[in-house]
């Protein structure tokens, strides 16, 4: 695993209990205003959408815990929290990197479209919810309904998986490592080929994990709701 | 929305503090709804003297002294009362079940916010920064205090629709979310025999739960029963004269974060409430899963 961001001679302190979170969000969005392209967020108090809506390949590290939606609808940014996330951490990311050091709260990742979300700690329910093409590693377990109607995209879980996983699945991969409490409607579990562990190893190693991709189980769609079945027309 | 906030002492020498540390928690969380807020606060020395047993009357439109009397003609024995805010807070050496019945003959038709002999439960309507103020929270001494700020949605923003709902002795429930079947529950109840005071979820909730508990359930047994009965969106913080305890429902969409020294166990909605406590850095934070019951103990 990384350590916490360097300090380098360009790096911009930015103290969430003073700058307060709008100045700090508007600087983030105007990174020409900044001395440096490395910035720690200093005091975040639990605050929420700290580092939201970001546009540039900044590094950002968040020195504590935050609330709601932190790195929401991220684009290039790497931001790491040293701390928990509140619900909807990297909500609708489209790119770049967002690692929480601890745990997060439910809807991680939700939305999202790309780049990568690492949670070190455990996620809570509806990790990855409707995720859309975004990578996700989770370090510990998930919660219920998570990967609920994930359309695209990898969710890793490193422990285990709550009830309802992968509900009404569309083409999104799942890989557990763990225990699946229970899999919702049209989630399955599936084969382990050479394809499968080599996209694994991809997605452990870029979050700093090394295990053996033999220990986990892929799960994804049986596309059995994909299609309307004669047998439901009564329901019309 | 609406903001819960709950902290069980377990260090004597923070008990000075407790108010000071609930009005912080409450205030942070104004922003998940401020129309009405109210506390409950265990073991206040001055609210709560050794030896008495109190009865907090909403709204009651007469002079404290005169409140006095007259509950007092009716116990038989001299009784003390106290304004704060909206609350009339009267107390006597008695038993609390005797000073509730004298308080509800004298005003059958006053909202009683708690009572028992341990607890003091304030509530009204505005700001929790406002309210704080006007109930003296921040010099409130004691072991335990749960409060809540509320965004009306199930009925009338007033004192009596404010949580924690109190209805049974030294008992307080406050609620985040909305009960979906509780018209159907408090049919039952009503038929079995139960009074209510408002048209609110969240008092089914709180008289669901004082019967399991006279009935002689746990708190845990109770709040396991409350799940499998009540259908809807919910994350309690419920008390009793000697417990704390959390419990979210199957869906667990309402917030709920937990934190723990061994000096404190605190909850919130949310984390950022948490930020003043002593120690926060080093306590052990986690969100309580659906449908467990997290239950502390004196």
């Amino acid at each position: 695993m990384d350590t916490l961001t360097p300090r380098t001679a360009d790096a911009v302190e930015l103290d969430l209990s003073g700058v307060g979170l709008r100045e700090t969000n508007r600087l983030l969005h105007h990174p020409e205003e900044l001395t440096g392209t490395t910035v720690t967020i200093s005091h975040p108090q639990g605050a929420h959408s700290v580092a939201a809506g970001l546009d540039a390949p900044l590094v950002i590290t968040v020195a504590g815990h935050v609330g709601y939606y932190a790195a929401g609808m991220n684009q290039q940014a790497t931001i790491t929290v040293d701390g928990n996330c509140g619900p909807g951490v990297a909500e609708n990311m489209m790119s770049g990197r967002v690692r929480v050091r601890g745990n997060a709260s439910q809807s991680a990742g939700a939305t999202a479209h790309g780049g990568l979300l690492i949670i070190d700690g455990d996620a809570g329910a509806r990790c990855g919810i409707s995720m859309k093409g975004v990578d996700i590693v989770v370090g510990g377990n998930v919660g219920h309904s998570s990967a609920f109607m994930a359309q695209a995209g990898r969710l890793v879980v490193r422990g285990d998986a709550g009830d309802g996983f992968g509900d009404s699945i569309y083409e999104a991969r799942l890989y557990v490592r763990g225990r699946v409490a229970s899999l919702g409607a049209d989630c399955v579990a599936k084969d382990m080929g050479p394809d499968q562990l080599t996209e694994l190893a991809g997605l452990l190693e870029a979050a700093g994990y090394d295990d053996d991709p033999a220990e986990y189980t892929r799960y994804g769609s049986a596309r059995r709701l994909y299609h309307f079945h004669t047998d439901n027309a009564n329901a019309y | 929305m609406c903001g819960i906030v709950g902290l069980h002492l377990r260090d004597r020498g923070l008990y000075p503090r407790l108010g000071e540390l609930l009005a912080g928690m409450l205030v942070e969380m104004a922003e998940r709804g401020a129309d009405s807020a109210g506390v409950a606060v265990y073991g206040d020395p001055g609210w709560s003297p050794s030896g008495r047993v109190g009865v907090c009357l909403l709204d009651v439109g007469l002079p404290p002294k005169r409140v006095a009397e007259a509950v007092g003609d009716r116990l038989g024995s001299a009784v003390v009362a106290e304004q704060l805010d909206a609350t009339t807070l009267l107390h006597a050496p008695v038993d609390p079940q005797e000073l509730l019945e004298a308080a509800t003959t004298a005003f059958p038709e006053v909202l009683v916010g708690g009572f028992g002999s341990d607890v003091t439960v304030l509530k009204g309507v505005g700001r929790p920064d406002d309210l704080v103020a006007r109930y003296g929270l921040r010099s409130a001494q004691g072991w335990q205090g749960v409060g809540h700020t509320r965004m009306a949605t199930e009925s009338a923003v007033t004192a009596g629709g404010c949580h924690p709902y109190s209805v049974g002795p030294d008992q307080c429930l406050v609620h985040n979310g909305s009960f979906a079947n509780h018209a159907t529950i408090r049919r039952e109840l009503i038929a079995d025999g139960v009074r209510f005071d408002s048209d609110n979820d969240t008092e089914v909730g709180a008289r669901f739960v004082a019967r399991a508990l006279a009935d002689g359930l746990t708190l845990e047994a109770a709040l396991k029963s409350l799940c499998a009965t009540f259908d809807g969106f919910y994350t309690l913080l419920v008390s009793s004269a000697d417990s704390f305890a959390v419990v979210r429902d199957a869906i667990a969409c309402k917030p709920a974060v937990i934190a723990e020294t061994d000096d404190w166990v605190a909850m919130a909605s949310e984390y950022r409430a948490l930020v003043g406590l002593p120690g926060i850095e080093h306590a052990t934070i986690f969100e309580p899963e659906p449908e467990v019951v997290y239950a502390w103990t004196r």
